[in-house]
């Protein structure tokens, strides 16, 4: 079950014709499938779009009640291979998954896709990870659809042009045979508004009825002689007709002033951020009606040369506003204009930077730099002749820390890092190579463990050069989403078929927990739909590695450290892979914090465990935090002269996960921590029994205190 | 120079008033975990409810792992059947009307990235810390400064709301969501009644009650600020001695003998004097106060008696050095049973278990030996194996059962043993060659005297760490005493000491050392 639970708003689905939805984008492009009769869904969970994923899990019940097949697939390729249904029936079918690394991972099943061509509407919905937010590295999805021939949708961002796209989308796609992708950046994912709703609509065929009547078309299979057949049909038919689709129905959109010297073209993802810097220039009210005339490209694949030249008609200067890089799109619209024999002179990236998220400010900076130039008349005075005195505000640079994100409180891979760093204190440092998942958070300090991450499921192929082994071995990590997403066949049948000497680290959460919490093959979890409770350890002798170690409680620092000993020093031959498993606590909290409350009230026992720091035996030296960076493990100021240094100070918010004892020991840093359990409802045996304690302790502590001298306020 | 801040400018003479202009701007930064999404769910629900047509955005993927998330509102009014306004999706530097700031370092951080500035911004911020990784694992203090941001806001923002909206919070039991919401309706920012926001808070449903306490106290915080006194630091209170009277009446010579010292030093020296007196008895109180008095006698009132005073803080220091039997004697206390009790929240009809973490090496076991079969058992390779063979594995005691509180009990009570041991011979010894050293330069270089007697503060924590301290400590005199004449050789020092303290490795210390070694 995923981190964030959508049941409540999935009845928000069930809405009908001329009803209004008010909520997040996600959810609204939900509700779009259903309404334009969508066969089968199904994706790869991963920001910004993992909540697209948690809403068709919860909303399994109406998917099935309207004869729609939801699929979790094991990764992005076997999520785009699913469309292969639309390639001969008539079914519409829509997946999802983050771009550009997803799309990576799905090209393969893309490419194939887009050259059979599809007779249902096929809809890639890609969640493009760019700019602040991201996670991951900053390309452009764009290139995919020009290379495999798809078109690419880039909606204006708000529910009512999100939605229709999802409608148009599968139009175009049927119109033109060609897999459509429609991309939502982060935003436009989370953003928030309302919209008309209709009747959801049952497919025409379902995937059950198709089955009964199976189709073959050896036209469509990609082999010589027919894949040069679909290269010509893309150029011939299908590009045409969905130049001939978009036109007819307007799916790019005009706005402003028929008649002016300049121009912007933008991408439709862009159109909020352009009209507010509009606004701020007074070209523009806060409805959007512009005074320079917009070209907004809701389809920025493929473009249309006589749409271009048409909205250029009549102007001196265009301004492209294109994100990321490189510039396709100006390219090919520089193209057109000079093929046309045009005066038009474009500009964009220059005026605009190359690389880099368009925020408020580059926008801004970015069309004033354009009009100044190219049509000052239309600024305010102010805007053109700008006095130069402002406030000085303090540079607070040097003072403000970052703050990136890390392992939650009481997450179980800190102790697995923490076992790294202590085994790195003996051997010297290793050559470590990361994976994808929340476990990348160890490369920040305080541990500062891997150098590298190759992709999702690449951790261990990562190292694969390393394979033949050395003075010291190889280090790779990889998180249990990472070995069902690609990992076991990548990197575990490649350590194996290699003879690898290498070691792999399997963090093993119960979840695909970085993406939401997501089950997996080897959730512990019950989970009606999915086939779950499969242990990792077993995939692993199955493709013949013997030497594997399962750790129940990667708590245990020193048990940790003492495994990646020996996998680092044994005379085994082969690969040496450690299962480190314990559940996310994110996810843990979540489960157990309601049924111990619960427990509590109907006077069950319950054993409460939390930590503390003594901080009169604390020195202020702060090595527990360099092995730990637990967001309740923090620092406190003594209100004490003789002290210079913060002391460590454990917080409210501590869940008790045993780290911080287990360091201290391991590690043998200090006797500072104490784990005090409180026990709720306790036997009346146990009671009696810790009466009878305290008072000879009560009595031991009076004796020792009226024989000495004590001070007021003393700790 | 950029557009927005010549429109700042030109606003900047008339103050722009959110609730005129047509679209307000509201930006929320917090930490992840901190509830920023609640927050901006409210503020969306209040917005709808009251007439307005609403819109957020948030970048959620790493929320809830503990990096710093912006959430951003944007509303105008709106009538049904009205065109919808163009709202932008992230806010914009120079062009947000209220931010509002779940920390003190994101408050910085939202200054910092413009979106805090005089011409419109209402800042409404929590004054509370919650320190980041790079602040907390420095081995000195690398505490970030809230005063710095504190000031920057004044002059960044058209109005400052600044309160431990935290700690409110948590003392109404709910958490900063609430207060913040609270705060954000007492600062009249946004156009709603009070009544309007409360029942955002009912429509959401979930701890409605403890949201509407914390709620409704941020509100009368923010709605009518008081001007904030400049805190008072509140007089020392004077430790006074309880115990028997002989002992008090020995205590009342010896604070007797540090009232007779100037000023400066008395402040330091009286808890200096408790402290020593706490870890060993008043014999050795007198020998600090005899250890002080051999300081004085190098300084001199022209310049304040600094030397004394930092001397009177990290003699102190060094006398009450962290053996064992100051650990079982502090984890044994029935004071600091019934702090842990407090700190728990253990109610009646509650029992607590308490374990404690510890892990003797062979140095300790040593440690606790006379000093003379201590040094030779120390000396002797196969001995300290086989000390490690019987003592060295984690222990956790159950301090709240008899057999562990017994042993540490009675550990705690060997302070009659400590003087014969070899860590008190060991550390007796440091402290005296520490003493000498830095005393030796009081005539000549006075403030280098005063750097060495800090240099103290590198030594500190238990086992490996402290054995790297004593090596920093170490490095940092010896590199100090190759440049002991030279003019600045003081502020070479405190350069050395701060930098020791920057890192665990010691990176930094070995740059200041290497730069020393170029001209020295």
């Amino acid at each position: 079950m995923a981190e964030r639970s959508f049941k409540a708003e999935v009845e928000h689905l069930r809405l009908g014709a001329g009803e209004t939805f008010t909520g997040e984008g996600i959810l609204a492009i939900t509700k779009a499938l259903l309404e334009n009769g969508v066969g089968y869904v199904g994706g790869y969970q991963g920001a910004p779009i993992s909540h697209l994923m948690d809403v068709l899990a919860d909303a399994e019940e109406l998917l099935s009640e309207l004869g729609i097949r939801f699929e979790a697939n094991a990764n992005e390729a076997a999520a785009a291979a699913m469309l292969a249904a639309s390639v001969h029936y008539p079914i519409r079918g829509a997946v999802t998954f983050k771009g550009s690394v997803g799309v990576n991972v799905a090209s393969d099943a893309l490419a194939n896709l887009a050259s059979s061509g599809v007779n249902g509407g096929a809809l890639i919905i890609v969640g493009e990870d760019y700019g602040e937010g991201s996670s991951i590295m900053q390309e452009r999805s764009h290139a995919f659809a020009m290379k495999s021939q798809f078109w690419l949708l880039d909606p204006r961002p708000n529910l009512p042009c999100i939605t229709k796209a999802v409608k148009d989308g599968f139009e175009l796609s049927e119109a033109s045979n060609t897999p459509v992708m429609l991309m939502v950046r982060i935003r436009s994912c989370h953003v928030t508004g309302s919209f008309q709703t209709r009747d959801n609509q049952r497919p025409k065929l379902t995937v059950r009825e198709a089955l009964s009547n199976p189709q073959s078309d050896f036209a469509r299979v990609v082999l010589p002689p027919m894949s040069y057949a679909h290269e010509q049909d893309k150029i011939r038919n299908r590009w045409p007709n969905a130049e001939k689709f978009i036109r007819e129905r307007g799916l790019n959109e005009v706005f402003g002033p028929k008649t002016a010297p300049v121009g912007l073209v933008l991408q439709g993802g862009m159109y909020n951020g352009v009209i507010r810097a509009l606004q701020r220039l007074g070209l523009a009210d806060i409805w959007g009606n512009s005074q320079v005339p917009l070209y907004v490209l809701n389809v920025t694949y493929p473009l249309l040369a006589s749409e271009f030249l048409d909205f250029c008609e009549g102007k001196d200067q265009v301004l492209v506003i294109e994100e990321g890089q490189p510039e396709f799109i100006e390219q090919q619209l520089t193209t057109f204009l000079y093929r046309a024999g045009s005066t038009v002179k474009l500009r964009g990236k220059g005026l605009l930077p190359m690389a880099g998220e368009y925020t408020g400010q580059v926008m801004l900076d970015g069309i004033t730099a354009f009009l100044k130039e190219a049509a000052p008349q239309m600024l305010p005075a102010l805007v053109r002749a700008p006095n130069e005195d402002k406030p000085q505000i303090p540079d607070l640079s040097k003072t403000v820390p970052i703050r990136p994100p890390g392992f939650c409180t009481g997450c179980p891979e800190r102790p697995i890092f923490a076992a790294m760093k202590l085994v790195q204190k003996e051997t010297g440092k290793l050559q470590i190579s990361a994976d994808i998942g929340c476990h990348l958070f160890a490369a920040l300090p305080p541990f500062e463990i891997g150098g590298a991450t190759m992709g999702y499921g690449l951790g261990p192929a990562a190292n694969a050069a390393f394979d033949g082994g050395g003075e010291r071995r190889p280090v790779s990590i990889i998180g249990d989403g990472g070995f069902w997403h690609n990992g076991l066949s990548s990197s575990f049948t490649n350590m194996a078929f290699n003879k690898s000497d290498g070691v792999a680290v399997i963090v093993d959460n119960y979840y695909s927990a970085a993406t939401g919490g997501q089950d997996i093959m080897s959730s512990r979890a019950d989970n009606p739909t999915k086939a779950t409770k499969h242990p990792i350890t077993k995939a692993l002798k199955g493709i013949g590695i013997d030497w594997v170690r399962q750790v129940d409680r990667t708590y245990d620092v020193g048990r940790m450290r003492d495994v990646l000993r020996e996998a680092l020093t044994t005379d085994a031959p082969g690969p040496k892979v450690i299962v480190a498993s314990s559940e996310c606590m994110l996810n843990r909290q979540r489960r157990e914090k309601p049924l111990t409350q619960k427990a509590i009230k109907d006077g069950r026992r319950v054993e409460a465990p939390r930590f503390g720091v003594d901080e009169d035996v604390c020195t202020g030296d702060h090595a527990c935090i360099r092995l730990s960076g637990c967001p309740s493990l923090s620092l406190k100021k003594l209100d004490d002269p003789l002290r210079d240094d913060p002391v460590a100070s454990i917080d409210q918010s501590c869940v008790g996960c045993g780290n911080c004892g287990e360091v201290a020991d391991a590690a043998v840093l200090c006797p500072s921590f104490y784990r005090a359990d409180v026990v709720h409802n306790p036997a009346p045996a146990e009671v009696k029994r810790a009466r009878l304690r305290d008072r000879v302790i009560g009595w031991l502590q009076s004796r020792r205190a009226a024989r000495r001298l004590t001070f007021e306020g003393a700790a | 120079m950029t557009v927005q801040e010549t429109l700042g400018n030109r606003a900047g003479t008339h103050p722009v008033d959110p609730r005129l202009s047509g679209i307000i701007k509201l930006a929320i930064l917090a930490v992840g975990g901190q509830g920023g999404g609640v927050l901006t769910g409210w503020i969306e629900d209040l917005a709808r409810a009251n007439g307005y047509a609403a819109q957020a955005t948030s970048v959620a993927g790493v929320a809830q792992r503990t990096g710093a998330t912006v959430y951003y509102v944007e509303m105008a009014p709106h009538r049904a059947g009205e065109a919808v306004p163009v709202f932008s999706l992230m806010p914009a530097a120079g062009d947000v009307d209220i931010m509002v700031t779940a920390e003190m370092m994101e408050a910085g951080r939202a200054i910092l990235r413009g979106f805090v500035t005089p011409d419109r911004t209402v800042l409404i911020t929590s004054t509370h810390r919650a320190l980041a990784v790079s602040e907390k694992m420095v081995p000195g203090d690398g505490i970030a400064s809230s005063e710095e941001v504190l000031a920057a806001a004044e002059v960044a923002a058209r109005r400052v709301i600044a309160a431990d909206f935290d700690a409110l919070a948590v003392a109404k039991g709910s958490v900063i969501s609430a207060s913040l919401f609270g705060a954000l309706a007492g600062s009249g920012a946004l156009p709603f009644a009070r009544e309007a926001f409360e029942a955002a808070i009912r429509a959401g449903g979930k701890g409605v009650e403890g949201s509407l306490r914390a709620f409704a106290a941020a509100y009368e915080v923010a709605a009518n600020p008081v001007a904030e006194a400049p805190p008072v630091p509140a007089a020392k209170p004077v430790p006074k001695a309880q115990g028997p009277a002989r002992l008090v009446a020995e205590w009342d010579r010896l604070a007797a003998r540090v009232a007779a010292l100037p000023g400066p030093v008395a402040e330091m020296a009286l808890p200096g004097l408790r402290k020593v007196v706490e870890f060993q008895d008043l014999r050795y109180g007198a020998e600090y106060l005899d250890r002080l008095a051999g300081v004085m006698a190098r300084d001199v009132a022209a310049r304040g008696w600094t030397l004394s005073r930092e001397a009177a803080k990290y003699i102190a220091n060094a006398m009450a050095y962290d053996d064992i039997i100051r650990v079982a004697d502090l984890k044994t206390r029935a004071q600091r049973f019934d702090r842990i009790r407090r700190e728990m929240r253990v109610k009646d009809g509650t029992l607590m278990h308490l374990t404690e973490f510890f892990h003797p090496r062979a140095e300790e076991i040593a440690g606790m030996l006379p000093a003379r079969l201590g040094a030779r058992i120390a000396a002797d390779p196969a001995w300290m194996a086989r000390l490690d063979r019987w003592f060295n594995k984690g222990r956790r005691l159950r301090t709240d059962r008899l057999p562990a509180f017994l042993t540490l009990h009675l550990l705690g009570g060997m302070k009659g043993w400590r003087r014969r041991t070899l860590r008190h011979a060991q550390e007796q010894a440091h402290l005296d060659r520490w003493l000498e050293t830095a005393l030796a330069e009081a005539g000549r270089n006075y403030d280098l005297a005063v750097e060495l007697i800090r240099c103290r503060r590198l030594i500190k924590g238990y086992s490996d760490t402290h054995a790297r301290g004593h090596s920093k400590f170490d490095r940092v005199l010896a590199a100090t005493s190759r440049i002991a004449s030279r003019d600045d050789a003081a502020d070479w020092c405190r350069r050395l000491r701060e930098a020791a303290l920057k890192d665990e490795e010691g990176t930094a210390l070995e740059g200041a050392i290497r730069t020393i070694d170029s001209f020295a």
